[in-house]
């Protein structure tokens, strides 16, 4: 194929383009050329593909996002917020902490291993870009039934790609998710959390300012992988006929990432850097326009510069290539010796591909031939925004309409199956087989990891000044109910942040939905964006990023809605935090909170196969109140454990709580089948000394929070009320499901 | 006292060696795997990690570092030196220590915390600790089945050269639950193990790691 080139395109007006073919709507390809003011090039075509993609241009999300910047909150914690790599939040001593979860959902359906493990070496690039050293992971996961065929083929591979990656990085991986629904089947979630940590005056941002400043590309060599990996993948209905999509996912290196990120820390500790960017979804497409963009606009690009793993690539496939482990860095010429000389220590392959101008365009040329020029603006950020339609879908009404019909336990051996039948539900079972193949130790600086209820690093050895994060979504609540489900989620990962006793600080978000085109999916985006944003707003937690993923859907079929909310929290001495478990007999446990006929959504009612009924309403002003209780708890050395209530209720708090340190406790409740098995949100189950139940009770009191005493640890069963269930029994039941499923 | 941490590209324990090393009570000096002077250092750790990706075999490339030059003369004439799981590999592939770690029997990433026994207090790096004394340090790796020839793990058990060894089920197929050997001189020891995750509760199991890097500053002192 002949280079097509800007004079080329100015003489050749009717040439036919292959626009559909890379994703682009043919009022979008017209819109492209009323800007040009002519045909665009192949390469200025392949660049716009990518970067009006539903996954780089947030082109159906935009209209409903504006409402987390209208409703911001007023935070003097934000540093960095929105529209960025990934937000920044002061949590104190000059620390800034930057944290972001994003999708890689499509590619680990088509490829487990790869698609999840550069998901995860994506999220670090954007964690790394804001001048921040990683420090820990979090994998919040979605499965089709735990006993698919198919299930078997990912689970395995995705559980090995995170680790396989984030091991490798010396990463902590302190938490996540692992829950199975039919729906995801043929549409996984891998979501991918990273946080960084540095001081204030290091943070970086993207933007490329100051004329005659050189444009240098570092790390791996590109390559013919994912090409087109943001449009054809993530922006796509997977359809059951077409051409395997294999091509389009990225395969990742973490040893070179590994190194990239010593190298860039090296690079920013010496201020070397003006500007930086990660090259992830849509590469250098996106790299150097946003880059350009965030600047005066002005940059030229020598493409054929670009050190190349396979020397056959065009100029278009090596605008759209996705190949990992790269970063793009504006260095002031003055700096440029010393930023190869650190390249070159760390044997990162590093070139100069071009430099900022004054003028106002992207230019990019090949061997000398002008193949790009355009305004950044229109690339990067002036992409097209749809405001779809949407309709409240027919179902909602009718199952928020369905009486649930659930068996519940009245005897003693009813009570004893229940509690052993929810300890062995995949959902609930233990996740050790997981989480046993990530290290959460490397780094040193892990105070609680996954099954805590929230993840927790050290950032400092000597304050002891630590950070929290948990991430949380209950799809079953946001499908009877989007905007709830959304707050609930909220409420709940502020919660797990603060059972432990760090303060909850600020929100990001990974919003995975079906198709927009549909009009039913749009609505339950709209309803949990307006959710989300209201939550955040009355719980008084900015929101400092996020990601949205569309497209979550086999033919008709989208999954449930699920925004998985992230909560990063601070904790100003991790050595005061309460643990999730007791660790010794003759404490008193109290239940925080109150407990309704909470039914819909639940795990109980799942495992029935009933899906219908009205999702409890949150009360985020409880919530706050619960979570200032829970940090005043702990301040004042009040609390030996504390454990959230999520799915399924106090029976599987109490089961968690008496297996992790292996003492039982002896539970007396009334009505006792709806107090195990109700999901009632807003929850806590607490351990303290009987000593301090005034103390308890002043507290409680003070902050308006329903408490009961539900029993005593010790023992070597757990005993609710006539039943006994030995701990050896319980750990069977909770820990024999995954080894069961997916092998040893 | 200086102990001296290695950095290969890909090393990730180096800080937590360091910090273990530092708890100790000892300067933790960082050695670069391109610099072949070890700066006045009296002993030497090989941390965990990726060194060089793994690639060709874990430990394959390490070796040939010009660090790993000089180190290999010093631990010949009895400076004490600790490979700690990739560091164990690297030692393996430089044949100061006999034997391989492959793949884990279960073929996957195993990180827990593992019960293991001291079999033998008397190296450089376990006189803390008393003869047969039970500790729970992390393990994570995901090739640390220890395997050699039946003449190998003969004339290791029969010479005491088990350092330590797996408590209760075998977590990776290592041949006689081995955890963790050395050399006939007692100064080189090879762990799988990572005692360095294990020096203070708050961040690990326990604190019954820090016994190997306490051991080493009586060792040089009684040098």
């Amino acid at each position: 194929m002949s280079l097509d080139t800007v004079d080329l395109a100015k003489n050749s007006p009717t040439q036919v383009q292959p626009y559909a073919e890379l994703g682009l709507k043919e009022d979008e390809y017209a819109r492209i050329k009323e800007i040009l003011g002519r045909r665009p090039t192949s390469s200025e075509l392949a660049m716009y593909s990518v970067m009006w993609s539903e996954h780089c241009s947030y082109k159906s999300s935009k209209v409903h996002l504006k409402q987390f910047g209208d409703k911001a909150v007023k935070s003097d914690a934000l540093l960095v917020g929105i529209g960025e790599n990934a937000g920044v939040v002061d949590v104190g001593q000059g620390y800034a902490v930057t944290f972001k979860i994003e999708s890689h959902n499509h590619p680990s359906f088509i490829e487990p291993y790869q698609g999840a493990a550069t998901g995860v070496g994506g999220i670090v690039r954007d964690i790394l870009t804001m001048g921040a050293r990683p420090i820990a992971i979090m994998d919040p996961l979605r499965f089709g039934p735990a006993d698919a065929a198919d299930t078997k083929r990912v689970l395995p591979g995705i559980i090995a790609g995170v680790g396989g990656y984030g091991n490798c990085l010396g990463l902590p991986n302190i938490g996540g998710e692992v829950v199975f629904d039919e729906t995801y089947i043929g549409n996984p979630l891998v979501n991918a959390l990273c946080v960084g940590v540095m001081r204030h005056d290091q943070i970086k941002l993207a933007k490329a300012s100051g004329a005659g400043n050189l444009v240098v590309l570092y790390g791996a060599k590109t390559g013919g992988d994912g090409i087109g990996g943001v449009s054809v993948l993530a922006s796509e209905t997977f359809g059951s006929t077409g051409p395997a999509k294999r091509p389009a996912v990225q395969v990742g290196d973490p040893f070179v990432e590994k190194v990239l990120i010593e190298c860039s820390l090296e690079i920013f500790a010496e201020d070397l850097v003006v500007g930086i960017q990660d090259l992830g979804g849509a590469g250098l497409s996106c790299a150097t326009s946003e880059l350009a963009s965030g600047g005066s606009g002005g940059m030229k690009v020598e493409l054929d510069r670009v050190p190349l793993r396979d020397p056959s690539l065009s100029p278009e496939e090596i605008l759209m290539s996705e190949s990992q482990e790269r970063m793009c860095a504006i260095v002031e010429p003055r700096n440029i010796a010393r930023f190869l000389e650190i390249c070159a220590k760390w044997d990162v392959t590093v070139t100069v591909i071009g430099e900022v101008t004054d003028g106002e365009r992207l230019e990019i040329t090949w061997h000398g031939d002008l193949i790009v020029d355009v305004p950044p603006r229109t690339v990067a950020h002036e992409g097209p925004v749809y405001d779809r339609p949407l309709a409240k879908p027919e179902y909602v009404d009718r199952v928020n309409a369905e009486i649930l019909s659930l068996p519940m336990p009245s005897t003693d051996e009813g009570i004893k199956e229940a509690i052993l039948k929810l300890a062995g539900t995949p959902n609930l079972a233990d996740k050790s087989w997981v989480t046993d193949q990530y290290d959460k130790y490397v780094q040193g600086n892990t105070i609680q990891s996954q099954p805590d209820d929230s993840g927790m690093v050290r950032i400092d050895e000597n304050t002891h000044l630590g950070v929290a994060v948990a991430t949380d979504a209950n799809a079953n609540w946001s499908y009877l109910n989007p905007y709830e489900g959304a707050k609930l989620a909220l409420a709940e990962a502020a919660r797990n942040i603060a059972t432990a006793g760090a303060v909850p600080l600020a929100v990001t978000n990974c919003l995975n939905f079906g198709s927009p085109e549909d009009p039913g999916v749009m609505w339950q985006f709209a309803e949990t964006v307006r959710g989300l944003a209201d939550g955040c707003l009355e719980m008084g937690l900015p929101i400092t990023g996020g990601n949205v993923s569309f497209y979550n859907q086999t033919g008709t079929v989208a999954i449930l809605p699920t925004p998985v909310i992230g909560v990063l929290g601070v904790i100003d001495d991790v050595r005061t935090r309460t643990p999730m478990s007791f660790d010794r007999a003759g404490l008193d446990l109290y239940l925080l909170g109150e407990t309704h006929e909470d039914f819909a959504g639940s795990e109980w009612a799942y495992m029935h196969n009933q899906r219908g009924g009205q999702s409890p309403v949150a009360d985020l002003q409880m919530a706050m109140r619960l979570n200032t209780l829970l940090v005043a708890g702990r301040t004042d050395k009040l609390f030996v454990a504390a454990h959230d209530l999520s799915q399924g209720g106090l029976a599987a708090t109490l089961t968690e709580m008496v297996l992790r340190k292996n003492v039982g406790a002896t539970i007396t409740i009334e009505n006792t089948a709806t107090t195990l098995l109700s999901e009632t949100p807003g929850r806590v189950v607490v351990a303290i000394n009987p000593s301090d139940k005034q103390t308890l009770i002043d507290l409680a009191k003070k902050h308006s929070i329903v408490i009961n005493k539900i029993g005593t640890t010790g023992g070597n069963q757990l005993q609710v009320n006539n039943v006994t269930i030995p701990l050896d029994l319980l750990r069977t039941e909770h820990t024999q499901t995954f080894p069961q499923l997916f092998g040893r | 006292m200086k102990v001296g941490v290695v950095t290969f590209p890909g090393t990730l324990d180096d800080r937590d060696a360091a910090r273990a090393v530092r708890f100790a009570g000892a300067q933790a000096v960082a050695l670069w795997h391109a610099d072949s002077d070890l700066h006045g250092v009296d002993a030497v750790i090989l941390p965990g990690g990726f060194s060089y990706g793994d690639y060709l075999r874990c430990g394959a490339i390490s070796r040939f570092a010009p660090v790993m030059q000089t180190i290999i003369t010093r631990a010949g004439e009895g400076m004490p030196l600790l490979g700690i799981c990739n560091g164990f590999q690297v030692l393996c592939e430089a044949h100061l220590l006999p034997g391989a770690l492959t793949r884990n029997s279960e073929l996957h990433f195993l990180c827990r915390d593992q019960k293991i026994s001291i079999e033998n207090n008397k190296t450089a790096w376990t006189s803390s600790y008393s003869q047969g004394e039970e500790i729970v340090i992390p393990l994570k790796n995901g090739e640390g089945s220890f395997q050699c020839d039946d003449a190998t793990l003969a004339r290791l058990e029969g010479d005491g050269r088990i350092v330590a060894r797996y408590v209760g089920e075998n977590p990776n197929g290592s041949r006689n639950l081995i955890a963790g050997i050395t050399n006939e001189r007692g100064n080189i020891v090879g762990l799988m193990p990572h005692p360095e995750h294990a020096i203070d509760s708050l961040t690990g199991p326990s604190d019954q790691g820090l016994g190997f890097f306490t051991s080493v500053l009586t060792a040089m002192v009684n040098k």
